[in-house]
């Protein structure tokens, strides 16, 4: 008895202790973006001011709102984008038989291994020759191809648990390829698509290297470009105070979109595992 | 309502020849059942002959036209799977209603070929549910009545008792007698390796083994008169007493085969085989002996549910000669 309370007690503190480090620097800029002045320099735990100043600040410049639509159009459409070339790219690599199948899998997963400074000038000379420089397409194109390779391993991986029979069912009752995929697997297939689905976005929400460097202009701006550019009122300032509340603004949609679909995620990550 | 022929229908996958030449005419409105042990290339012909997979070499024939190239949805076909198979994010109304709406049919006329096999298989009241709220027997019938909806020419089952449970096997085996009976001019295929469902469902039944036919008659024929050992040893329950050495020597044979209900206990002087009772099964209606006369294996008689004998009696038996069965080195009857 006094042995399984040392051992909850040990447990619980464990818990204590990595929530504190993981969720601390998040608890520190919620705290630094609602105060002003030199407050932001005094170090402290416990809430000590209280203001909306920073918010007022981020909110009254046109050009971070601009930024924060920038991100979103972007996210968004790598996202829809990068499903829909993975949901049709797993149905091929996981049912259809081809010479070549396994090779091409381990290619894309490995693909996903380059750290992106490594192809960062290849796809500078990519986006030129396209001519998307500083327009959010170019950013599309980067963020889809460095999704694609995770998003399709997981749909795949997914994909290949799915029964065959009832592919099979939906063949004999006339079911195109497409249809298939559309009719009969997808419905099966939203919670891996809605696990990847988030990642990808936040991903492409919070990318910082390519969206620095293929864009030039503020209108063109992602959301992590914006904060870190932020001026304050000389050069010698770094505004704290407005980058912790544009930080907060910009990641809080994003906590929330996991909590409503948390349930999704964690189907989605075991899902495969048990029929249903 | 279609004559089907296969004409020396070959399968590998890779080198590994899976489907060894099988030449086989399947009747109009026949129930044909496949069925032989497990691995034997049973479900492969039967995918075959679905349209699923394609036929590496041969002829395919659904009333004297050749199908080896049409797809699976313009063959006529429906198939029942093993595992039901249901779509399992759609109702049952559109499990049933998915094939006839992809064909664009006309809405009031899925609406009633759906609710008339419905009712056919009493699935009526079940068409707002989703399949994971129905038990297994439910979603075995759902699975038949989405194939009788496609109105098809061909009947294809695979194995689809295998995951009920014992009760359920029977009732639904007796569905699909029925149903047979309903729809006379369907051809059904059916694929299983339990020769009991084989027996009682079957017109006519073809054995499988290793790819290749084995034989294929009524269950009476087979039953009556395999043509190898094989047969004679997989249809019947239990099986068929196989005896070698003297005791086939004596009747001019290799291999001497005759069924438990073929031997009776008799007087010790008409007595052709002598041993011990080592073992008696009592099933109620008969009384299966198990009888060591010195054979590889012990002699299996069956006597009426009330004529058991007490483990040890010292017993003598006698064949019916007419019913024996005289197998020669090749394993073919002499
Ligand atoms: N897709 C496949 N690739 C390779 N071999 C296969 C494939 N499908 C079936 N086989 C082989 O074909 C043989 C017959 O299989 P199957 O028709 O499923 O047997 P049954 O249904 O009689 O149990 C088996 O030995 C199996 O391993
Ligand atoms: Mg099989």
């Amino acid at each position: 008895m006094e042995r399984y309370v040392f051992k909850t007690t040990l447990f619980y503190m464990a818990v204590v202790l990595i929530v504190i480090v993981a969720v601390y620097p998040f608890y520190y800029a919620i705290l630094t973006s609602f105060e002003t002045g030199t407050a932001i320099f005094n170090p402290n735990v416990l809430p000590e001011a209280f203001s909306l100043a920073n918010y007022q600040a981020v909110l009254s410049k046109g050009a971070f709102i601009r930024s924060v639509g920038n991100s979103l159009l972007i996210a968004g459409v790598t996202v829809a984008f990068a499903l829909l070339m993975a949901v049709t790219a797993s149905y091929a690599l996981a049912r259809v038989r081809f010479r070549g199948r396994g090779l091409l899998l381990m290619t894309i997963l490995a693909v996903s291994m380059f750290p992106q400074i490594a192809v960062l000038s290849g796809l500078y000379e990519l986006v030129n020759l396209f001519g998307l420089y500083n327009s959010p397409f170019a950013l599309i194109l980067s963020y889809t191809i460095f999704t694609l390779p995770f998003t399709v391993w997981v749909l795949t991986t997914f994909m290949r648990d799915l029964p065959v029979e009832i592919e099979e069912a939906a063949i004999v009752d006339g079911a195109t390829p497409w249809v298939i995929i559309t009719r009969v697997f997808l419905p099966l297939l939203w919670p891996a698509m809605v696990t990847t689905g988030l990642l990808a976005f936040i991903g492409a929400w919070n990318e910082f290297l390519f969206a620095l460097t293929f864009t030039i202009s503020e209108t063109q701006r992602t959301v992590p470009v914006a904060i870190a550019l932020l001026s304050g009122a000389s050069q010698q300032e770094i505004p704290w105070g407005t980058i912790m509340a544009a930080s907060v603004l910009v990641t809080v949609p994003l906590i929330v979109l996991v909590l409503i679909f948390q349930r999704k995620i964690v189907a989605g990550l075991t899902a495969g595992g048990v029929k249903g | 309502m279609a004559r089907i022929e296969l004409k020396n229908v070959r399968k590998s996958y890779g080198a590994v020849e899976v489907i060894k030449g099988i030449d086989l005419d399947i009747r109009k409105g026949e129930f044909m059942v496949f069925v032989g042990p497990s691995g034997c290339g049973k479900s492969t012909l039967l995918r075959l002959i679905s349209g699923l997979e394609e036929i590496t070499d041969g002829d395919l024939l659904f009333d004297n036209e050749r199908v080896n190239n049409v797809v699976p949805s313009k063959r006529g076909i429906a198939m029942v799977f093993q595992s039901y198979a249901l779509y399992p994010h759609m109702k049952v109304y559109d499990n049933m209603a998915f094939g006839m709406q992809l064909s664009k049919s006309n809405p009031k006329e899925i609406e009633a070929r759906v609710r008339k096999a419905a009712e056919m298989l009493q699935i009526d009241h079940l068409l707002d549910r989703l399949p994971k709220q129905l038990s297994g027997g439910q979603r075995q019938r759902v699975a038949i009545g989405r194939a009788i909806v496609r109105d098809p020419r061909v009947f294809l089952f695979d194995e689809p008792l295998s995951n009920l449970d014992a009760a359920l096997r029977v009732d639904t085996r007796l569905e699909i007698a029925r149903l047979n009976h309903d729809m006379e001019d369907v051809t059904m295929i059916y694929v299983t390796h339990d020769q009991v469902e084989a027996m009682t469902l079957a017109d006519r039944i073809c054995v499988l083994r290793d790819g290749k036919v084995e034989q294929v008659g009524t269950p009476a024929e087979l039953y009556e008169s395999p043509n190898s050992v094989f047969v004679a040893g997989f249809i019947g329950s239990p099986k068929m007493n196989f005896l070698k050495g003297s005791f086939a020597a004596a009747f001019d044979c290799t291999t001497l085969g005759i069924r438990p209900e073929h031997i009776s206990v008799v007087d010790e002087a008409r007595g052709i085989w002598r041993g011990k009772v080592i073992h008696g099964e009592n099933l109620g209606s008969d009384y299966f002996l198990f009888v060591e006369i010195g054979a590889e294996a012990p002699l299996v008689v069956r006597r009426d549910g009330k004529e058991g004998l007490p483990v040890g009696a010292e017993i003598a038996l006698a064949p019916e000669i007419p019913n024996l069965h005289r197998f020669g080195p090749d394993d073919r009857p002499v």
